[in-house]
């Protein structure tokens, strides 16, 4: 079917490491294992019937009480043939951290900080690692799920908690 | 260099500009390393206007959500509105009917003109055009009192609902946009006239902030500055939403990808913008503007007070929130600066698991040490002005 | 004028303007030092604007051609703090950036005036959260508050008139008013 073709390819390619995959409401959807991460997304690059040359998005679900608790979800966009796929892998808490997708997209270089930021993910192999949206002295992760939505870090002023 | 010169003691000069700086619109810092005039390196610091979004949304009901888009953009609300409605309905599974989605196109596209015109104000002004910036001002300032009339709010509109808009177009509103695109015009035509052959912009603006495509592309360009680059990616074209499919407009491209181009591209998308919404308020069919679906969408306020179902639902819908099905989804519009994206997990309740924006502008602020290494100081002011970079939306 | 320094303080206590202007043919005018200073510094604020967010589009409009803030004495924004006297705060203050608000509210000259344009500035908004501080006056002394989110134009003109009447009434001793309290600063 020429909607899957991208998850096709991906089956036939890197039948292990493609843990799951599915196509809910037309988004073609793969869950990849970690280890062969960037091996997956330089083959959705450079695939001459895929040519993913667009990293749109790049976030992370916090699923708390789950094992593994992270998902690592990156939105790729063809330009080429005008589709989008989405790819995602799990990553746990204890291990928190990916491989850094930085030398095969740029754009990812600040997505991975922001992720980084908020959730705490470690991208290794990352130039630049370091908080983008909150200072330096910000302990913790504000978007995980069991940061306290008012607990507040002021550098300056009242704490008013 | 002169053996003299070689001489002298010299080192780079590292400089703050922001974050409270004219230029960075109060909302971004940059770290320069200067060789004289020249820029040597450049860091960008950001999130001085981050602001908790997705935690605000995680902690909100689905329609509590629609007052926070506003502000992502707030150049361009009505265009976020559309973006997170489209993205929750594409959850759900809801189609709009048909006038609703004209009314989202004519809102969508009088978002887009009046974030044009800003940004060309803004950039006209801090490279020195302050007539530029009167003239685009009072234009925007018409398009607002549309948007005003639409939706009762200047700014921060809260039109757009899931599952339909707020309210219906008002009367005489066919009219007064005609009467408001026939003022613009002239003051468009104004603006072009003081700044498209105008020596002093084009000296500033031109061959700055190059990108080649290519390179655009790797770092996640979309929107103006993308097309400035020549390369066509417009969501409104590639995955037509709403009824774009059935407007007829064009997509302006730029050749070399410089300001100038980014600043054209977006002259000329105010008018193409302008023809949508003629078009669109030509073409309008009569109907409902909701769907006709009481667990995701509130019934009229006559219904609500005379039939008890009417009721019930909207009393379960307020309190609890509308219940998406669990799943997740991607959903992009063309916002004013590239594409906007929503992805959206829902896990079944009542509030969202996961709002996740995708923001335009900062993958276009990411590759700003990119674009003016090498130049400038001057250059930034031009380059950063036509990236049209929103702290809501960046930072979010 | 004459009228202005009658109708606030100056020396109507004693009849001062009316009568002996009267009595010099209009050529004299007789008033307090600090009634003509006020006066005067009630019609020439430089404002420092300092924008952060989605109220900026409203202050562009209030700077702009329709609303015109220059007809208050109040256009000419000085990107400088040491030129400016009067602190717009407009938009969301992040915890990020509180330090930098209050670096600036100290380098600007005295006698100096804070506005809060929205109410993001004013307490904080719909933006209760780890990122955001709770209002200006948590950080900086605030003289002036116009809430709205955004505040309409017409809001904002009436709220820098409520602020005109405030620095006619001010008084010698209500300056300097020193560094914020929150900074250390001194
Ligand atoms: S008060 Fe409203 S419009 Fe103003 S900065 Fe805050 S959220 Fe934005």
């Amino acid at each position: 079917m020429e909607a899957n073709i991208t998850i096709n390819k991906l089956k036939a390619r890197f039948a292990e490491s493609i843990v799951d995959a599915h196509s809910y409401r037309g988004d073609d959807t793969a869950i990849v294992k970690k280890e062969e991460l960037l091996d997956i997304f330089i083959f959705l690059r450079d695939d001459k019937e895929l040519l993913y040359n667009f990293m749109m998005d790049l976030t992370v679900v916090d699923y708390l009480g789950k094992e593994p608790r992270f998902e690592v979800v990156y939105h790729l966009y063809s330009l080429a043939y005008n589709r989008r796929v989405r790819i995602k892998t799990r990553v746990s808490e204890s291990e928190c951290s990916v491989d850094s997708i930085v030398s095969i997209w740029p754009s990812a270089n600040w997505f991975e900080r922001e992720a980084f930021d908020l959730y705490g993910i470690v991208f290794k192999g990352h130039p630049n690692l370091s908080r983008i949206l909150l200072y330096d002295s910000f302990q913790g992760h504000p978007l995980r799920k069991d940061y306290p939505i008012k607990k507040r870090q002021p550098q300056i002023g009242p704490n008013n908690n | 260099m002169s053996d003299s010169a070689k001489d002298l003691h010299s080192e780079y000069m590292v400089i703050n500009m922001g974050p409270s700086h004219p230029v960075t619109h109060g909302t971004v810092k940059f770290l320069l390393t200067l060789e004289g005039e020249t820029i040597i390196d450049m860091k960008v610091d950001i999130g001085f206007l981050h602001r908790g979004f997705e935690k605000m949304c995680e902690n909100g009901t689905w329609e509590q959500v629609m007052p926070y888009t506003d502000r992502l953009n707030y150049v361009s609300p009505l265009i976020n509105n559309v973006g997170y409605a489209l993205a929750v309905e594409k959850l759900v599974g809801i189609d709009v009917p048909e006038r609703c989605k004209y009314i989202r196109v004519i809102a969508s596209e009088l978002s887009r003109i009046s974030d044009h015109y800003t940004n060309i104000a803004a950039g006209a002004m801090e490279v020195g055009g302050f007539t530029a910036f009167l003239y685009f001002v009072e234009a925007r300032e018409l398009v607002w009192d549309l948007i005003e009339m639409l939706c009762g709010a200047r700014v921060t509109s809260n039109y757009v609902r899931i599952g339909g808009v707020k309210s219906d177009l008002p009367d005489g509103f066919k009219d007064k946009t005609r009467d408001v695109f026939k003022k613009c015009r002239k003051l468009w035509a104004d603006v072009n006239k003081l700044l498209t052959k105008n020596r002093i912009f084009i000296d500033r603006v031109r061959n700055v902030g190059i990108m080649p495509p290519d390179e655009a592309i790797a770092w996640g360009f979309t929107g103006p500055c993308l097309r400035a680059c020549g390369i066509p990616y417009d969501v409104r074209k590639f995955h037509p939403y709403l009824v774009y499919d059935q407007m007829d407009f064009e997509v302006p491209v730029g050749e070399k990808g410089d300001n100038f181009d980014r600043y054209l591209v977006r002259m000329e998308e105010i008018n193409q913008s302008m023809r949508i919404v003629e078009q669109a308020l030509e073409k309008i069919p009569s109907g409902p503007i909701n769907v006709n679906m009481p667990e995701y969408r509130w019934q009229s306020k006559e219904d609500i007070s005379t039939r008890i179902e009417s009721l019930i639902f909207h009393f379960k819908t307020v309190t609890e929130g509308i219940k998406p099905p669990p799943g997740e989804i991607y959903s992009a519009v063309e916002g004013a600066n590239g594409e906007l994206g929503f992805y959206l997990v829902s896990d079944g309740s009542g509030k969202p698991y996961k709002c996740r924006v995708r923001p335009p502008c900062f993958p276009l602020t990411a590759a700003m040490p990119k674009m003016v290494k090498g130049g400038f100081i001057a250059d930034i002011v031009p380059t950063f002005d036509m990236i049209n970079m929103i702290g809501g939306e960046c930072d979010r | 004028m004459i009228d202005t320094l009658k109708r606030k303080g100056g020396c109507s206590s004693c009849g001062g303007v009316d009568d002996d202007s009267r009595l010099l043919g209009g050529s004299v005018i007789l008033t307090k030092l600090e009634a003509i200073n006020n006066w005067g510094r009630k019609y020439s604020f430089f404002q420092y604007p300092f924008v952060t967010a989605c109220c900026g589009m409203e202050f562009m409009s209030v700077c702009g051609p329709k609303y015109d803030l220059d007809r208050f004495g109040a256009a000419l924004p000085r990107f400088s703090p040491r030129q400016a006297d009067l602190l717009m705060v407009v938009g969301t203050i992040s915890h990020k950036q509180a330090p930098i608000l209050v670096k600036v509210y100290n380098q600007m000259a005295e006698p100096k005036w804070v506005f809060a344009f929205g109410v993001c500035a004013v307490s904080g908004g719909f933006y209760d959260n780890y990122a955001t501080v709770q209002g200006i006056d948590t950080l900086i002394p605030v003289d002036i508050y116009v809430p709205g989110c955004p505040p309409r134009p017409e809001m904002v003109i009436d709220g820098l008139i409520k602020l005109q009447q405030k620095v006619m009434e001010s008084r010698w001793s209500d300056y300097p008013k020193g560094a914020s309290p929150v900074s250390n600063d001194k």
